[in-house]
């Protein structure tokens, strides 16, 4: 492909269906330079803040911790570990609120600063060509890296695409299309470096045979930069692509589509077609841990929207909270109606701010009335189509919606709910004003319940059936067993027969000697037991507890 | 400051209910200001007494069903009902006939339903339907276009005629009345005229029915603009407008002295009105961009049979209510494929 000399000109495009063309309000921000926030009294930083299990904390409290040292280490495979933002002291472990749809709390390592800065010792990997993919791998994990994009996976994952499976295509989503947020187009125009330096260790780390950074034509200043730090670097292997504006074409299945003209599979990877997509500032953060050693403990957050006074780009360590980020921006107008942490499409309304900013964190917006556009009556729907329409996945959002919202929801699948990206693309144009996502999400998290009870009762039954297996095992061997020794018995010669008898006859007798003489004295009381009979009981108590825990240990299988 | 939890998007688009019901209406207008200029004011009387009864009947049944009456009042969609009824109806037509189709429309087919949005038939034309069919005579008595009429009557008259079915002394109901020109050359063809000499009758003009061709062409001014505003897309006036002028080209090559042409059927009768302001009902129609194109060409099809051979001259109203009835397997038939899945 001959574009490295004047990029993104002559490459094909395709279309994905349906989209928005939004006011999109960046020019609030948008010509804020990335500005340091100042360095908070306080962080809260959530043990878990990306997709998989949650960070195990590693510090207790009262211990003293280096900025960059590892507060928490990655539990299980699909998880990322957590670094101190600064240095300071461990002032709690323990519950508390955290920016989430439902407001809820979760573990929170909170880390009072002594304002040193004092870093912990880091390990740059200046020569990381030398790397093989594992090692690199291994490094981008260990700094704890997730996609700063929003969605948080682990990206050590999305590096790895397996032994057997050749990436053909790497695609840096650069897109930023939603509204009001700046932080990518910020980072693009003034650490260009930094993405390209990112994106090449990626490439190396998934061996792909090409790279294309895909960005929205409306953040031409980015294009530019990231074209001469290109031309710094000599890359040909690195294509810059400029996409039309959009929403939602930074949703990872249009850009793709865009991009290479394929599709990702329903309910499938981009892997599944040999490419995988990660987030620019990823790559940023990517070359931070490999070449700087340092591990992800900030990131760039818009502070914008007509709610704050001086909108800004601001590069904040995680766990500040948003209180402290819009005090640094001139504080809150008196219109301010709500704070939204992401984008207005796709963000979760914040509901105080005393919240910390987590890894995916991208923009913190306070919103006026005013800027909500109009919001009537919600009426019924009158099938108009225009969610159709505008669905970047080509589904029948109204259909969805009717089965949603009559708890239909094996309909609500069969109309490819799963496929829903929950872009919002259709509430914004329902002229009815339906809340069509908050339907979806209902509906989806039902299926998920529904789909765990499910296999907790197919469990269970599982379970029952293996008892009474076991049961009916047990039966017939004891039976077998019976028959075997009457076997036994009956081919045993007549002299042992007589001897057994013999035996038998003086053993009853002694039995009904000892009961005559009981009755006659006094009733038998555990208490003056000889040692012989105690010792007896006793066996027979550790042989009962033993079998009673093997029953059990059967119950548990 | 605590708030409460809403979920995303946090913004919303200008559309909403009320201003598509009302775009509708607006882009009426030219075609009831022609309607005004060639049939009289019959028609604004019309528009009175049918929007009267229509806001009437949907805030009586609100009321009773204990719905929010002012707010669902102002989806104007009982106001678009009205109006639709109104302007199909005979601009001579009597009170009751107005108020009969529109109770029939709000209540029938509407509010007993659920209301707006769970309507399978759409309201105007099936409270149109029961008309014909209960009503014929007072439904085929048409206005005559202004140069054949002998008098005109003025806006109080009509009015007066509507409440009371008193006339003027010395003018008579025939002299101002015609049969449309669908009517005339259905009548017509029946008795083993050809079309040519049928559509030398004075009730024929330039393409269709004389003055209808010019409301017929206010319609489609006013369906372009509801398509340049995006109330409407191309689909569903496409394939009725379409499917209507193929089939009728078709017969009209094969023996254009049995057959009337395309243009004909175009520019008479209720083909605009259905096309762009009827068969874009959004809720009784099919919601698929393909599903729209099915249920438009079954729609134009069906217009042409019933004009045809069947026993009404005009189809508009019955292809409307057969294809409504076909929507929902339409729809069903014709799921766009989702991303992610497979071609084909």
């Amino acid at each position: 492909m001959d574009n490295q000399a004047n990029p993104g000109t002559t490459r094909q495009l395709w279309r994905f269906h349906g989209g928005l063309h939004l006011p999109d309000h960046k020019a609030l921000s948008s010509g804020r330079p990335i500005t340091p926030a100042t360095l908070p009294k306080r962080l809260v930083l959530p043990l878990q803040q990306h997709i998989g299990a949650p960070a195990k904390a590693l510090v207790e409290v009262g211990e003293r911790v280096l900025k960059g040292q590892m507060i928490a280490q990655a539990d299980g495979f699909v998880s990322a570990p957590l670094h101190a933002p600064t240095s300071g002291t461990i002032v709690a472990i323990e519950e508390r609120p955290v920016p989430h749809p439902s407001g809820l709390s979760a573990p929170c390592i909170v880390i009072d600063s002594d304002g040193e800065e004092r870093w912990t010792e880091l390990h740059p990997h200046a020569h990381w060509a030398a790397l093989d993919a594992g090692e690199l791998r291994n490094v981008i994990r260990e700094a704890g890296i997730v996609g700063l994009g929003g969605a948080g996976f682990p990206s050590f994952i999305k590096l790895n695409p397996g032994a057997r499976t050749e990436v053909d295509t790497l695609v840096l989503n650069g897109a930023e299309c939603e509204p009001y947020i700046t932080c990518d187009d910020r980072l693009m125009r003034e650490r260009a470096g930094e993405v390209i330096a990112g994106a090449r260790i990626m490439r190396h780390a998934l061996h792909a045979r090409r790279v294309v950074i895909g960005i929205e034509d409306n953040k031409p200043e980015a294009h530019a930069a990231l074209r001469d730090a290109l031309a710094r670097v000599d890359r040909h292997d690195i294509e810059l692509v400029q996409v039309p504006t959009l929403y939602p074409t930074g949703g990872e299945k249009q850009l793709i589509k865009i991009l290479t003209g394929k599709e990702v599979p329903s309910q499938g990877l981009p892997i599944d077609i040999n490419i995988v997509c990660h987030n620019v500032a990823t790559a940023a953060a990517v070359h931070r841990a490999v070449e700087r050693g340092e591990p992800l403990i900030s990131r760039i957050v818009t502070v914008t929207g007509g709610g704050v006074a001086q909108p800004h780009n601001l590069e904040v360590l995680i766990g500040t909270s948003v209180d402290d980020l819009l005090a640094q921006c001139g504080g809150t107008t008196p219109t301010l109606s709500r704070l939204v942490l992401g984008g207005p499409l796709m963000g979760i309304t914040l509901q105080h701010r005393g919240l910390p900013v987590t890894k995916t964190g991208n923009c913190v917006l306070a919103l006026t009335p005013g800027e909500f556009g109009q919001h009537g009556p919600v009426r019924n729907c009158i099938r108009c189509g225009e969610c159709a329409r505008v669905c970047p996945a080509n589904l029948l959002p109204q259909q969805l919606y009717w089965h949603a919202r009559a708890k239909d929801f094996d309909h609500a699948q069969d109309y490819n709910l799963f496929d829903c990206i929950e872009c919002g693309c259709c509430a914004y144009v329902c002229p009815a004003n339906l809340p069509l996502v908050q339907y979806y999400r209902y509906a989806k998290t039902e299926i998920w319940a529904q789909a765990r009870d499910k296999k907790k009762s197919e469990l269970a039954r599982e379970r029952h059936d293996f008892r009474t297996e076991r049961q009916e095992r047990d039966k017939a061997e004891r039976a077998a067993k019976l028959a075997k020794k009457k076997a036994a018995l009956e081919e045993s010669p007549a002299a042992d027969s007589e001897e057994a008898k013999k035996v038998a006859i003086k053993a009853a007798m002694e039995r009904a000697k000892a009961k005559r003489e009981a009755a006659g004295v006094e009733p038998k009381n555990t208490d003056n037991l000889t040692a012989d009979q105690q010792r007896q009981i006793d066996e027979a108590e550790a042989r009962r507890a033993t079998e009673k825990k093997n029953e059990s240990a059967n119950e548990r299988e | 400051m605590t708030n409460p939890v809403i979920s995303s998007p946090h913004v919303h688009g200008p559309a909403n209910v009320s201003g598509v019901m009302l775009r509708v209406v607006y882009a009426l207008l030219p075609a009831i200001a022609g309607c005004v200029w060639l049939f009289g004011w019959g028609v604004v009387v019309n528009l009175l007494v049918a929007i009267t009864a229509a806001l009437v009947f949907e805030a009586a049944f609100l009321a009773l069903r204990r719905r929010p009456i002012i707010i669902t009042l102002r989806d104007g969609s009982a106001l678009v009902t009205a109006v639709l009824l109104a302007v199909a109806l005979p601009p001579l037509a009597p009170w009751w006939l107005v108020t009969v189709g529109v109770l029939f429309a709000i209540v029938f087919a509407k509010q007993l339903y659920g209301g707006l949005g769970f309507n399978p038939f759409n309201p105007a034309m099936a409270g149109y339907v029961l008309l014909l069919v209960s009503f014929p005579q007072e439904m085929t008595n048409w206005a005559a276009p202004a140069a054949l009429r002998s008098g005109d009557l003025g806006l109080v008259q009509v009015l007066l005629h509507s409440l009371t079915g008193a006339l003027p002394t010395g003018t008579t109901m025939d002299a101002l009345s015609s049969a449309t020109a669908l009517d005339t050359l259905k009548v017509q063809l029946g008795m083993a005229h050809t079309v040519s000499e049928i559509r030398g009758g004075p009730i024929f003009g330039l393409f269709g029915g004389r003055g209808w061709e010019i409301v017929n062409g206010l319609i489609l001014l006013g369906g372009l603009w509801l398509l340049w505003r995006r109330v409407i897309t191309w689909h569903v006036p496409a394939a009725v407008l379409g499917s209507l002028a193929l089939i009728a080209t078709l017969f009209h090559l094969i023996n254009p002295e049995l057959y009337a042409g395309p243009l004909f059927h175009l520019a008479s009768g209720g083909a605009m009105l259905g096309a762009f302001f009827i068969a874009t009902d959004p809720v009784s129609g099919a919601t698929s961009p393909r599903g729209q194109l099915v249920f438009g060409a079954g729609m134009g099809v069906l217009i042409y049979v019933i004009r045809t051979w069947g026993g009404f001259p005009d189809g508009v109203a019955f292809a409307v209510l057969l294809m409504n009835m076909a929507a929902p397997a339409i729809d069903y038939y014709t799921q766009p494929r989702v991303y992610g899945h497979n071609r084909g």
